[in-house]
């Protein structure tokens, strides 16, 4: 079967990022495809590369670096949901005249359309969080 | 349920609602995924229920949070073709709250009936 996943809260505080990566794992261990992973309203949390977890914890960020890199997953932020909580790529960083960028690997940041998009392509899209 | 027409897929989407409109941001933000996923051309449905129907109410007056009063915007949804708001009766009834609190006309639904509503559909996003 083919999956959409977003994710509605932020790494750490709401165990929803832990979920969703868990299940992800678990649905491509059993040989389903994931179309798209969207992270939207603190959800966008996830991709920042300056999170410092204690070295006892798990790290959430680093943990869906190495997923994407491993399958090749879309990872997708919000673009208005990461502008208001300060989330930025390279470019976004220049055009907002800001003086550094945070987005961690394997992340990209783009439109609600492309949630919409992965509602549409997907057999299913799963909510975590919210 | 998914209709296929040529090389377009449209989908049933329904937004549900279920928080109040100011103490945290899904409400707002929610709005904004409605608004965008107008311009996919699908087939588009909204909810309301437990403290979500809050959004619909009138007289919201958000000038000493310092937030943006949007539920205006509700009223600007028919320009987008989403037409089909419904509101859930129970959540209505024990806020105190009838149809003619709401900026909008709705179509106030039971719970049962709102959980086919809630069946009968391709994507359900919830906020």
């Amino acid at each position: 079967m083919k999956f959409s996943i977003l994710v509605n809260e932020g790494p750490y505080t709401h165990e929803a990022a832990d979920t969703a990566y868990q299940f992800i794992k678990a649905a491509l261990a059993k040989g389903h495809e994931i179309y798209r992973v969207f992270f939207y309203h603190d959800g966008v949390n996830n991709g920042t590369r300056l999170t410092v977890p204690p070295q006892d914890d798990r790290n959430i960020v680093k943990r869906w670096s190495d997923l994407a890199a491993q399958h090749k997953l879309d990872l997708v932020v919000c673009i208005a949901a990461a502008q208001r909580r300060g989330l930025m790529d390279a470019a976004e960083a220049k055009r907002n005249g800001k003086d550094a960028d945070n987005i961690a690997p394997g992340f990209r940041i783009s439109g609600l359309g492309q949630l919409i998009e992965a509602g549409i392509q997907a057999d299913r899209l799963v909510v975590f969080g919210g | 349920m998914a209709q296929e027409t040529q090389d377009r897929v449209s989908k049933k989407f329904l937004y549900v609602n279920r928080k109040a409109p100011y103490g945290t941001i899904y409400a707002l933000e929610s709005l904004e995924v409605v608004l965008i996923g107008a311009a996919f051309e699908q087939d588009v449905s909204l909810a309301f229920v437990d403290d979500g129907v809050y959004q619909l109410t009138k007289g919201q007056d958000t000038k000493g949070l310092e937030m943006k009063n949007f539920s205006p915007t509700f009223r600007a949804l028919e320009d987008y073709d989403v037409t089909k708001l419904y509101v859930e009766a129970e959540a209505l009834q024990a806020r105190g709250l009838t149809e003619a609190d709401l900026v909008v006309p709705v179509e106030v639904v039971s719970a049962q009936r709102m959980a086919e509503i809630m069946d009968g559909q391709d994507v359900i996003l919830s906020f």
